[in-house]
C-alpha cells in the first residue's frame, strides 16, 4: 500500500505503524463529569466500519509525523491522506 | 447413518452407492425457540450443545453462505491449552478435554491428532515467563513439559539453534496439543446438530434485528422474517458489522491474518512448532503441506487478503528458524478476517438488549476454542448464566476493568 503523504508523497506503507480508529484524536476531558464511562468508550469501544474508515498513521521510519489516511477496509484502497494536525485544529476551530 | 469401520467396509463393497449428505436443507420455519446467526465451527458447536446436551427444541442456524465458509475454514488447525491467565486457562482446557473425546462425540471423524505443541526458548527472561506458564499450565490440570535445547535438539535437529540474534535455548513442551481437520470438525458439528434436529439455513443472511421493548423478538432475514425466542450471535469477523445492527459498537477492530501452505512433503515436522521471538509458527498437515503463518498485517480489514510485506515477513522468520523451509515451494496464502478483541480474549455473553447473546472477540485463537465455545455459549443460551469456565469472558469487562490480557499490551487489538 502507498500512502499519499500531504508533504512527502506517495510513501511505502511500511515506513508507517498504525493506531487505529481517527476518533482517538477526540480525548476526552479527563476532569469533566461522566469522564470514566467516556474513557470507557474511547479506548475500548470502535466503529470498525466495512467500507471507508479514517485511521491514524504515525510515519515512523519517515518525517514522524501523523496523518488521518482514508482507506476502504474492504479492498485496502486508500482514498486520501491528511495531516492529523490539520485534522484537530480544524476540529478545535469548528468547536468540537 | 452412523460412521464405522463396517459401514466403510459395506460400502466399498457395494460401490459406495449408500453414503447420502451428512444434512438436511431445510427452508426456514416463521418461529423458533433459539437462533444462532453464524454457521461457522462456534455456531455450529452452539447448536449441537443446545440441541444434544441441553435438550433444546426448534434451533435454527442461519449461515449467510454454506455451512464453514468463514474463519474454520481459513485457520492453521491448531488445538492447545497452554495459556497463563485464570480467565483463559480453565476455558481452553475444557476446550481441549472435548477435543479429546470430540470423534466419538458426534461420530464423525474431524482428524484431531495429539501431534504436541513446542513454544521455543531463546532467553533467560524468556525462559523465566515459560516456567511460570506451564506452572499455570499445570495448576489448571493440563500438561507442560520445560525442555533443554538439546531436548529440543532430538525432537526437531533442523531448527537453527544458533541464530545470533534468536538462538533456542529449551522450550515448552504440551504433548496433548495438537492439530484438527478444521472442516471436519465444522462438517461433524453440523451433521451432529441436524441429526438432533436443528435446522441449518444456508444462504441465508441476517439483514436486522426487530428488537420491541428492550429485548429480541426475531431477525429479518434475505429469506424473510424469523422470529425467536433467543438469539445467539457467533459471526466472528463481522461481529462489529452484525451487532450494529442491533445498535451496539464493540470493543473489537476487524483484522487479516494470513496463513500459509508448502508443496506436500514427506513428513518432517513432528508437531507444532512456534517461535514467539519472531512471530513465526509451523505444522505439517496430514497431506504434507507445511502450515504456517505469522503477525497480521497491522491495520484494519475485511478483505480476506493480505498484502505482501507481511509474506515476505513471515518467510523471513521462518528462514531464520528452520533455514530448510527455504526449499520448499509455497503453494498458496490466504487471509481470513479476525474479531482483534481490546485485551486479546473473547466474549461470551448476554448483550443489553433481553433475549440477544453474543460469542465473538476470538482474535486469532479461535479454532482451538470451538468445542468450549460452542458449549459455553449453549450453555448461556439454554440457562442465562455463564458456563464455569467461561465466567470472565463478560462484554462489560472493558468498562469495569476486569480485562484478561494475556500478552499485556493494553487496547492495541493489532498487537495481541
Amino acid at each position: 500500500m502507498l500512502i499519499p503523504h500531504p508533504l512527502l508523497g506517495l510513501r511505502d506503507a511500511q515506513e508507517f505503524t498504525y493506531l487505529g480508529d481517527a476518533s482517538l484524536i477526540a480525548r476526552p476531558d479527563g476532569m469533566a463529569e461522566g469522564a470514566e464511562a467516556a474513557f470507557a468508550e474511547y479506548v475500548y469501544q470502535r466503529d470498525n466500519p466495512a467500507g471507508l474508515h479514517r485511521e491514524l498513521w504515525f510515519h515512523e521510519q519517515g518525517d514522524r509525523s501523523w496523518l488521518v489516511v482514508t482507506r476502504d477496509t474492504t479492498t485496502h484502497e486508500i482514498i486520501g491522506a491528511e495531516l492529523a494536525r490539520d485534522v484537530s485544529l480544524a476540529r478545535r476551530e469548528a468547536g468540537a | 447413518m452412523r460412521f464405522s469401520g463396517f459401514r466403510v467396509l459395506a460400502e466399498a463393497l457395494t460401490g459406495h452407492t449408500g453414503w447420502r449428505p451428512l444434512w438436511r436443507n431445510p427452508d426456514p420455519q416463521p418461529a423458533y425457540d433459539y437462533i444462532i446467526v453464524g454457521g461457522g465451527g462456534h455456531g455450529l458447536a452452539a447448536a449441537y450443545y443446545l440441541a444434544k446436551t441441553f435438550g433444546k427444541a426448534r434451533i435454527a442456524v442461519l449461515e449467510k453462505g454454506w455451512l464453514g465458509s468463514g474463519n474454520i475454514g481459513r485457520n492453521t488447525t491448531i488445538i492447545r491449552s497452554n495459556y497463563l491467565l485464570p480467565g483463559n486457562q480453565p476455558f481452553y482446557e475444557f476446550s481441549m478435554k472435548l477435543w479429546e473425546n470430540l470423534e466419538q462425540e458426534f461420530n464423525f471423524n474431524a482428524m484431531v491428532s495429539q501431534r504436541g505443541i513446542l513454544n521455543l526458548i531463546h532467553s533467560d527472561g524468556q525462559r523465566d515467563a515459560f516456567r511460570r506458564r506451564g506452572n499455570a499450565i499445570l495448576l489448571s490440570g493440563a500438561d507442560a513439559e520445560l525442555l533443554n535445547a538439546d531436548q529440543v535438539r532430538d525432537m526437531a535437529p533442523f531448527l537453527n539453534f544458533d541464530n545470533a540474534r534468536f538462538p533456542i535455548k529449551g522450550g515448552l513442551l504440551q504433548r496433548r496439543a495438537g492439530t484438527a481437520r478444521h472442516d471436519g470438525v465444522a462438517w461433524g458439528y453440523a451433521r451432529g446438530a441436524d441429526l438432533a434436529g436443528v435446522d441449518l439455513i444456508q444462504n441465508c443472511e441476517v439483514t436486522g434485528f426487530r428488537i420491541e421493548g428492550g429485548a429480541v423478538r426475531g431477525v429479518e432475514t434475505s429469506r424473510g422474517y424469523i422470529a425467536a425466542g433467543k438469539v445467539g450471535v457467533a459471526v466472528a469477523g463481522s461481529s462489529s458489522r452484525v451487532m450494529q445492527m442491533a445498535g451496539m459498537r464493540l470493543p473489537i477492530e476487524s483484522h487479516v491474518l494470513q496463513a500459509f501452505v508448502s508443496e506436500g512433503l514427506k513428513p518432517t515436522i513432528p508437531g507444532v512448532i512456534t517461535f514467539g521471538a519472531g512471530h513465526f509458527y509451523v505444522s505439517q498437515s496430514d497431506k504434507g503441506g507445511l502450515v504456517f503463518g505469522g503477525d497480521l498485517d497491522g491495520y484494519n480489514s475485511y478483505a480476506q487478503r493480505g498484502n505482501l510485506p507481511t509474506i515476505e515477513d513471515v518467510a523471513e522468520g521462518g528462514m531464520a528458524l528452520m533455514p530448510m523451509i527455504g526449499r520448499a515451494r509455497l503453494l498458496r496464502a490466504w487471509g481470513g478476517i479476525m474479531d482483534m478483541s481490546m485485551d486479546g480474549s473473547p466474549i461470551i455473553d448476554k448483550t443489553p438488549i433481553d433475549g440477544l447473546f453474543l460469542n465473538a472477540g476470538w482474535c486469532y485463537g479461535g479454532f482451538k476454542a470451538t468445542p468450549a465455545s460452542g458449549y459455553a455459549f449453549a450453555h448461556l443460551l439454554a440457562t442465562g448464566t455463564p458456563h464455569d469456565t467461561a465466567r470472565g469472558y463478560r462484554l462489560d469487562r472493558f468498562a469495569t476493568g476486569h480485562v484478561i490480557d494475556e500478552k499485556g499490551v493494553g487496547a492495541t487489538p493489532n498487537l495481541h
